[in-house]
């Protein structure tokens, strides 16, 4: 079906198509699109899972790993301060290895009051155990939604994975969208499912020795989901023709400078890319759409990583990730925090201004 | 319920677990938070439970219950504590209630936060010492069951680990409903409350014989006050008596023992009248 949709309509539509169990979710903008797209095809017939708007983000994540436990598929989705306030169950979820699927719209965290795009709220959960996955079209959205459950279902995987989109730039932006008929999922088959049938124990007291043992097992699965990302890559491309890779590489190859971004930055940053090319500045664009596990990252220019998220006392922290991966001098810039306005022209101001290395809080330092 | 298990002897909480599960039988799915019940169950791989169990988070055990329940036609059982119920949890048990969600919720009250050495929760008692209330707790009870039935749900009780035929009767009977369904069960604790571990039973019988605990049933909106608690609603035994049996009253004055029966009193009263 081909259709003119939001972010936001295009998770909603992802979700219908991947057909899951059970949804439990709590509104809050810029996310409420997503719910409410959702209750209405749950109200029409359209969608068969068990649809609850329970009292908080919680209690949505809560009942999401209580169906999932049950080898439910499952779905929720949230952002910035509804994210943190699940933060006790989101190390829950991957602790637990369940496969749940959330969408996060990146807002900024209070206070002040902020509706606007801004990574840190999901970054801030970068070490949750979840994989997280950064989009920047509707289009990619839609597909990284269907791709998380293929992910994150792998027995080799059972890991939860978190698919970030942009406030309002992404998640209330209209953008044509095509979307699949019919679900091309395999069922889902929890191995350490609840069943009556087989009483067993899950999540009990563990000793320090079985405890460590469980969390390498998990790491393992987060490190071994690579491979099986690439293969949901791969089986979307030869379905539909739309390719995606760990980082999505514009005009990389005879570079000499390095935009490193995410989402719809990343984007703006191609815009960017091109005037420079134009004035004979060999600059490249490389989006990092996997964040969890981290990829690699092997680029031979100069790199300047721009984040929308900050860590206090440490910076960017896409540039941290960069600088732990490759080792190589950086340029951060931080920018765009709490949804100020960037357009191309301070992507090209920024290239022209970087240095080899350092850290520029953009429009203020 | 299994042989063996790592409770302390005289534990009612564990007691009551036992006929709760011997009422619900093996089509049960188990949902525990932590407190003593989770600490009691066993050491990963061993388990004293037969039924699946989940372990979920101290304030998610009804929030966890929504999606299993969701998922299953066998009987869901949350079984939390005093805290994890009238304190950290009461938001999530809150909407399953309201939503109605088709489940047992079981809250063992040893009115302390007893897995972490007796801290005050929203359900100890005035005068009562805890931890955290060196010189005794200076609020009432929280009325948990009052903002339970609030939620006019199907079926809702009181028992006591102390008069296990109640306790088992009721969960039976809560079964039999469609939606939500709710047990308050008093289950005294030598440890925390300070008592001899052989006298656990006495104290327990002694909470309702005193009427510091009331055994009743809120069945479809009618409440009717059960028959150990119904025989003696006029001849209460001294509250003193149940208070001297236990060393978290030790020194509490007169003052305070007057307040507390002030206010069962009015408690039992509202009960009767209801």
């Amino acid at each position: 079906m081909k259709l003119i949709a939001t972010g936001n309509e295009a998770v909603a539509y992802a979700v219908l198509d991947a057909s899951p169990d059970f949804i439990a979710a709590y509104p809050i903008t810029p996310q409420t699109t997503i719910v409410e797209a959702l209750a209405k095809f749950k109200e029409s017939g359209k969608l068969k899972a068990t649809y609850i708007p329970v009292e908080s983000e919680h209690s949505a994540l809560s009942a999401c790993i209580g169906a999932g436990s049950m080898g439910k598929r499952t779905f929720t989705a949230t952002s910035s301060q509804g994210l943190l306030y699940m933060a006790e169950m989101l190390h829950w979820a991957s602790n637990a290895r369940l496969p749940i699927v959330m969408a996060n719209v990146n807002r900024a965290l209070a206070p002040g009051w902020n509706l606007w795009a801004d990574l840190s709220d999901s970054l801030s959960q970068r070490d949750a155990g979840w994989l997280q996955l950064y989009v920047s079209t509707v289009q990619e959205a839609y597909d990284t939604i269907l791709m998380a459950y293929r992910i994150s279902e792998d027995p080799n995987v059972l890991l939860p994975v978190m698919v970030n989109l942009e406030g309002f730039v992404l998640s209330h932006s209209a953008q044509p969208l095509e979307t699949l008929e019919g679900c091309y999922l395999e069922p889902l088959d929890l191995p350490h499912r609840l069943d009556t049938g087989t009483p067993h124990t899950l999540g009990n007291v563990a000793s320090p020795n079985d405890y460590f043992k469980l969390r390498r097992d998990a790491e393992n699965a987060a490190r071994k989901s690579a491979k099986v990302t690439r293969k949901a890559e791969k089986e979307l491309f030869e379905l539909t023709g739309r390719a995606y890779r760990p980082v999505m590489e514009y005009r990389c190859d005879d570079a000499d400078v390095i935009i490193a971004a995410m989402g719809v930055f990343a984007r703006e940053a191609e815009a960017a890319c091109d005037i420079l090319r134009d004035k004979g500045v060999k600059v490249g664009v490389a989006r990092v759409r996997q964040f969890r596990p981290f990829p690699e990252f092997d680029f031979d220019g100069r790199l300047i990583v721009i984040d929308r998220d900050y860590s206090y006392g440490c910076g960017g922290i896409l540039a941290q990730e960069i600088r732990a991966r490759t080792g190589k001098p950086v340029y951060s810039v931080i920018a765009g925090l709490g949804g100020q306005d960037m357009t191309y022209k301070d992507f090209v101001k920024i290239v022209i201004e970087s240095r080899e290395e350092g850290e520029r809080w953009w429009g203020i330092d | 319920m299994l042989r063996g298990n790592s409770a302390c002897p005289g534990c009612q909480a564990n007691l009551a677990l036992r006929h709760v599960l011997r009422a619900c039988g093996a089509d049960t799915i188990l949902i525990l938070t932590p407190g003593c019940s989770a600490a009691c169950q066993g050491i990963y791989p061993d388990t004293c439970i037969n039924v699946p169990v989940l372990n979920t988070a101290f304030a998610a055990g009804a929030s966890t219950a929504i999606g299993v329940a969701a998922s299953t036609d066998s009987n869901v059982v949350v079984y939390a504590g005093d805290g994890a119920t009238a304190d950290i949890g009461l938001a999530s048990l809150s909407f399953a209630l309201e939503y109605n969600t088709d489940f047992l919720y079981i809250c063992y009250d040893n009115e302390a936060y007893g897995n972490t050495g007796a801290q005050r929760s929203g359900t100890t008692p005035y005068g009562a010492r805890t931890t955290t209330t060196p010189g005794g707790k200076r609020q009432h009870k929280k009325d948990i069951d009052s903002i339970v039935c609030a939620h006019q749900i199907p079926y809702m009780a009181t028992a006591a680990a102390a008069y296990p035929d109640d306790l088992y009767r009721k969960v039976k009977k809560a079964l039999s409903y469609k939606g939500s369904k709710f047990i308050h069960v008093l289950t005294p604790c030598p440890t925390l409350w300070g008592f001899p571990q052989e006298k656990s039973a006495y104290i327990g019988k002694l909470a309702i014989k005193t009427g510091a605990w009331v055994l009743y049933e809120k069945d479809s909106g009618k409440i009717s006050i059960s028959l150990w608690s119904k025989n003696i609603l006029d001849k209460y035994l001294p509250l003193e008596d149940y208070l001297k049996a236990q060393s978290r009253f030790s020194g509490i004055s007169d003052k305070d023992i007057l307040e507390l029966k002030r206010n069962m009193n009015e408690s039992v009263k509202r009960l009767v009248q209801e």
